[in-house]
């Protein structure tokens, strides 16, 4: 049994449908209803030999006597932390998560647990996100400006897309909002599963030239292929936590960048550490050293994973270029 | 502050010239006085604040933070004040965000002593990006692409038909926070009177000769003069006296920027009471330098009097613009040579006059461009860049009319270089591999091999662009970030015709060159890698004293 495994097994828990994380392949998936559905829309309807589906809250017991349950991460639409339980001992595995508010997935539910073993993306404390919303006006604010500039938003296609389209519409930005097409078969998705984000559009290649004004919706990498080229002035717009510091900014090329994370910043990641009450830290992907130091401070054990083949989602979009789209 | 530093905020990360004009103007119209003031102070570098020094920020910050974990965050981040704009712990409660106009007056009055506590307090009530920007004004470093001149261009962009050199010209009377200077392009108020006793005044500028189809058909040699085009940087000197009797020396850039304190050699020799307008050279021994040795002296930040007296700085004249409070600029050309020509007679030795070429027909003059050393620059020759060519009749206009002045400059170098890496471009480029690296054959351990020489990134036309761009990407063998190495092999790659217009020594570069002015002046499709220059013929270009 394993957790977000990087290579085909027996048997997977998913905690949610980022492709570092739900990989095709395995004999058995555990995961939420949501997150097998952006599975299939990804890899077709044989991604594993079998599925189950569990909701939030439900309990399964696995052979052993360890009970499963996921309850909500706040990561994307069908995201789940992990609670194991054996014997009145609590081990949790968050998956990514963050405690903003984000309308288009279920709000992280805290689970308190003797172990916990949390994501670190973030890691460190330069990572402060601010509220989206203000950097949503931003966006907003920019497309008033420069009405016949297209504004080109680089935004990971399973999640922080659909969450960019519903703060939106949370401003009042009532145009409709074009998005690329790798984008379109997920956003139909959590439109089918109730999330509401007004008229969606999908950019025909000859309608680019006309789109001065309108906010597109496309993948981090195409904001620098020659898709981006017919739309008239386009500003590169990036939304993403790196955002946060200027030399990644500028490295991707961002002329408006967005501080906008689908993941814990620094501050929520002690947080809710402290929150579990767990008295056993196990740090996995991203600035582990500095999280680790952290706990220890604040007299917690805690160790490194120091585990392989996890990205953050957006760096593993910008080394896999889609090219002449 | 909030709304100032996210003007900087998005200033820093837009490429567009006139997208940062609107940035700024839009800031103007929508921020009052005396907030935008202030502002277009911090952005024209008006203020300076002597008692924040970043050591200052290091101790607040090191008061604040654990060590460790803000080491590991300066290294990730790179940069010291936006590391502690970042880390500076949030301080919940009833903070109130300062403005600008707070922050400026409370860094006039606060004592050292107390500017600890009253800078941490701002940095409480700001969020991240007020706190960064804050940051870099008191530190002295916004470093955010937009010039002095840009931000007065927004000035100007306030209102209906003023002109940046209007707002130029009426800049060196006014003060911070500007409110006179706003009231007029808003048309709420009138011209400020610039009170300068020695004020810019706008250049009158050339146009290329070759822009002129037929030109020495169309022109008559009769009715122009010519003389040599230096290769400095264009000034103009300028002296008065003040009300109170005092001498006012200044020297301003061609686009009206002051850059007196980076000369105070020519400041202190101008003794006069006029304008002159010229080129300012470093001369040695009697003897003009190359641009090289003048780049040594500019851009110094610290001008001491060793950079002085090895650099001595000179300036060459073209023109008189005023004399004794008159204004000669109606005057015909050939009449302010004249008076130009007594004027430099008083005017001490930092200042001599640009020599006229004898010429009586195109030929001639085509004779001495192309070898200006036997035509009467002599020693000199290698300081000229072309000769200017001015109608006698000319009344000096500023800006660049049509068809009275026209600068003719000589025929840059040439080589032949190999397309090695190509970078992402910015702005409207940001989707083409538009900057190009480019080398030429070396001798190398392994026989030869392409030592890189320079970089350029324009020369081509948007068509060819789009067809380097799909070069690049059709012949990419490595990636480095926004960077692309291209194959460059003997018989596989491009060639590039480089023109550029001169060659220094190098500790920078590999191949120990460095090209001034490089850009693409043709693409060889034709021409394979092996046929392409050598490293030697631009040593040799290196050794002969006409380039370096």
């Amino acid at each position: 049994m394993h957790v977000d495994p990087t290579r085909p097994v027996d048997y997977a828990i998913i905690t949610h449908g980022h492709s570092d994380h739900a990989r095709a392949g395995h004999g058995h998936v555990l995961a939420t209803p949501q997150t097998l559905r952006i599975m299939e829309a990804r890899y077709g309807r044989d991604f594993a030999g079998s599925v189950q589906a569990i909701e939030y809250g439900e309990v399964v017991t696995l052979k052993g006597g360890v009970d499963i349950s996921f309850h909500p991460a706040g990561h994307v639409l069908g995201s789940a932390q992990i609670l194991f339980e054996w014997k009145g001992f609590r081990a949790v595995v968050s998956g990514d998560y963050k405690r903003e508010r984000d309308p288009t997935c279920a709000p992280f539910a805290l689970v308190r647990c003797d172990l916990f073993v949390t994501e670190a993306t973030f890691g460190l404390p330069v990572f402060r996100h601010p509220l989206a919303a203000g950097e949503i006006a931003k966006l907003v604010d920019s497309a008033e400006l420069f009405p016949e500039r297209a504004h080109l938003v680089g935004a990971y296609s399973l999640g922080k897309a659909q969450r960019l389209m519903a703060m939106l519409r949370e401003a009042g930005w009532g145009r409709p909002i074009y998005v690329h097409g790798a984008m379109v078969a997920l956003t139909d998705l959590y439109i089918d599963e109730g999330v509401p984000l007004g008229d969606i559009r999908h950019v025909a290649p000859d309608e680019r030239k006309n789109l001065g004004g309108e906010i597109v919706i496309c993948p981090p990498s195409t904001l620098q292929e020659i898709w981006s080229r017919k739309f008239p002035d386009p500003v590169s717009a990036v939304a993403s936590g790196w955002m946060r510091v200027r030399a990644r900014a500028r490295q991707q090329g961002a002329e408006l960048p967005l501080v906008i994370s689908d993941h814990a910043g620094w501050d929520d990641l002690g947080k809710t550490i402290i929150e579990t009450g767990a008295s056993e830290i196990w740090v996995t992907h991203g600035a582990e050293e500095a999280l680790v130091y952290w706990c220890e401070s604040q007299g917690l054990r805690a160790r490194p994973l120091h585990l392989v083949g996890y990205g953050d989602e957006e760096a593993e979009d910008v080394a896999a270029p889609v090219e002449n789209t | 502050m909030n709304r100032f530093a996210a003007l900087l905020d998005r200033l820093a990360y837009e490429p567009r010239r006139n997208a940062k004009i609107r940035l700024m103007a839009d800031y103007f119209r929508e921020v009052p006085d005396p907030e935008r003031g202030w502002a277009l102070a911090a952005l024209t570098g008006a203020l300076s604040f002597k008692h924040a020094k970043p050591n200052l920020v290091r101790t607040l910050i090191g008061k604040r933070t654990d060590p460790f974990l803000f080491q590991m965050s300066r290294d990730y981040v790179g940069d010291m004040a936006e590391t502690v704009a970042l880390m500076w712990p949030v301080s919940h409660g009833a903070n109130h965000v300062p403005t600008l106009t707070e922050i400026v007056a409370g860094l006039n009055e606060t004592s050292k002593l107390d500017l600890p506590g009253r800078l941490a307090s701002w940095l409480d009530a700001l969020d991240e990006t007020g706190r960064w920007a804050l940051l870099k004004l008191i530190t002295g470093s916004l470093r955010i692409g937009a010039s002095a001149r840009l931000a007065k261009t927004a000035v100007a962009a306030l209102g209906d038909n003023i002109a940046p050199n209007d707002v130029e010209h009426v800049w060196p009377g006014l003060q911070p926070p500007y409110e006179d200077l706003f009231a007029w392009v808003e048309g709420r108020g009138p011209m400020p009177e610039n009170t300068d006793p020695a004020p810019f005044h706008t250049p009158m500028l050339s146009t290329a000769i070759e822009d002129t189809a037929n030109w020495r058909d169309v022109l008559d040699s009769a009715d122009f003069s010519a003389e040599w085009k230096w290769d400095g940087i264009r000034v103009q000197a300028v002296g008065g006296i003040d009300e109170d009797g005092q001498r006012a020396a200044r020297l301003y850039s061609r686009t009206g920027e002051e850059i007196s304190h980076s000369f105070p050699d020519i400041i202190s020799a101008i003794d006069f009471t006029g304008a002159v307008d010229g080129e300012l050279l470093i001369v040695r021994d009697g003897r003009v330098q190359s641009f090289n040795v003048l780049q040594q002296r500019l851009n110094r930040k610290a001008i001491t009097p060793k950079l002085v007296a090895e650099y001595p700085a000179h300036i060459r004249a073209y023109d008189l613009l005023t004399e004794a409070g008159e204004d000669l600029r109606a005057l015909a050309f050939a009449e302010r040579r004249l008076r130009l020509e007594r004027f430099i007679e008083e005017a001490g030795e930092k200042f001599d006059l640009s020599p006229q070429i004898d010429f009586a027909t195109w030929e001639e003059l085509t004779a001495a461009r192309a070898d200006p050393a036997s035509h009467g620059a002599g020693i000199d020759a290698e300081a000229v860049e072309g000769v200017m060519i001015k109608r006698n009749a000319s009344i000096y206009v500023p800006g660049r009319p049509k068809g009275e002045w026209f600068k003719w400059k000589r025929d840059p170098y040439i080589v032949d270089a190999v397309l090695l890496y190509a970078q992402r471009g910015s702005g409207k480029r940001s989707s083409f591999y538009s900057d190009y690296t480019f080398g030429v054959w070396a001798p190398g351990e392994d026989g030869d091999e392409l030592v890189p020489v320079g970089k350029a990134y324009f020369g081509f036309t948007d068509e060819e662009l789009v067809e380097l761009d799909r070069f690049v990407r059709k012949n990419t063998i490595n990636r480095f970030g926004p960077v692309r190495e291209v194959t460059h092999e003997a018989d596989e790659g491009l060639v590039f015709e480089v023109a550029f217009e001169g060659l220094s020594r190098s500790t920078r570069h590999r191949s120990g060159v460095a090209m001034r002015f490089p850009r693409i002046s043709r693409i060889r499709w034709d021409k394979p890698p092996r046929e392409a220059d050598r490293i030697e013929h631009l040593e040799a270009l290196l050794s002969d004293a006409a380039v370096s």
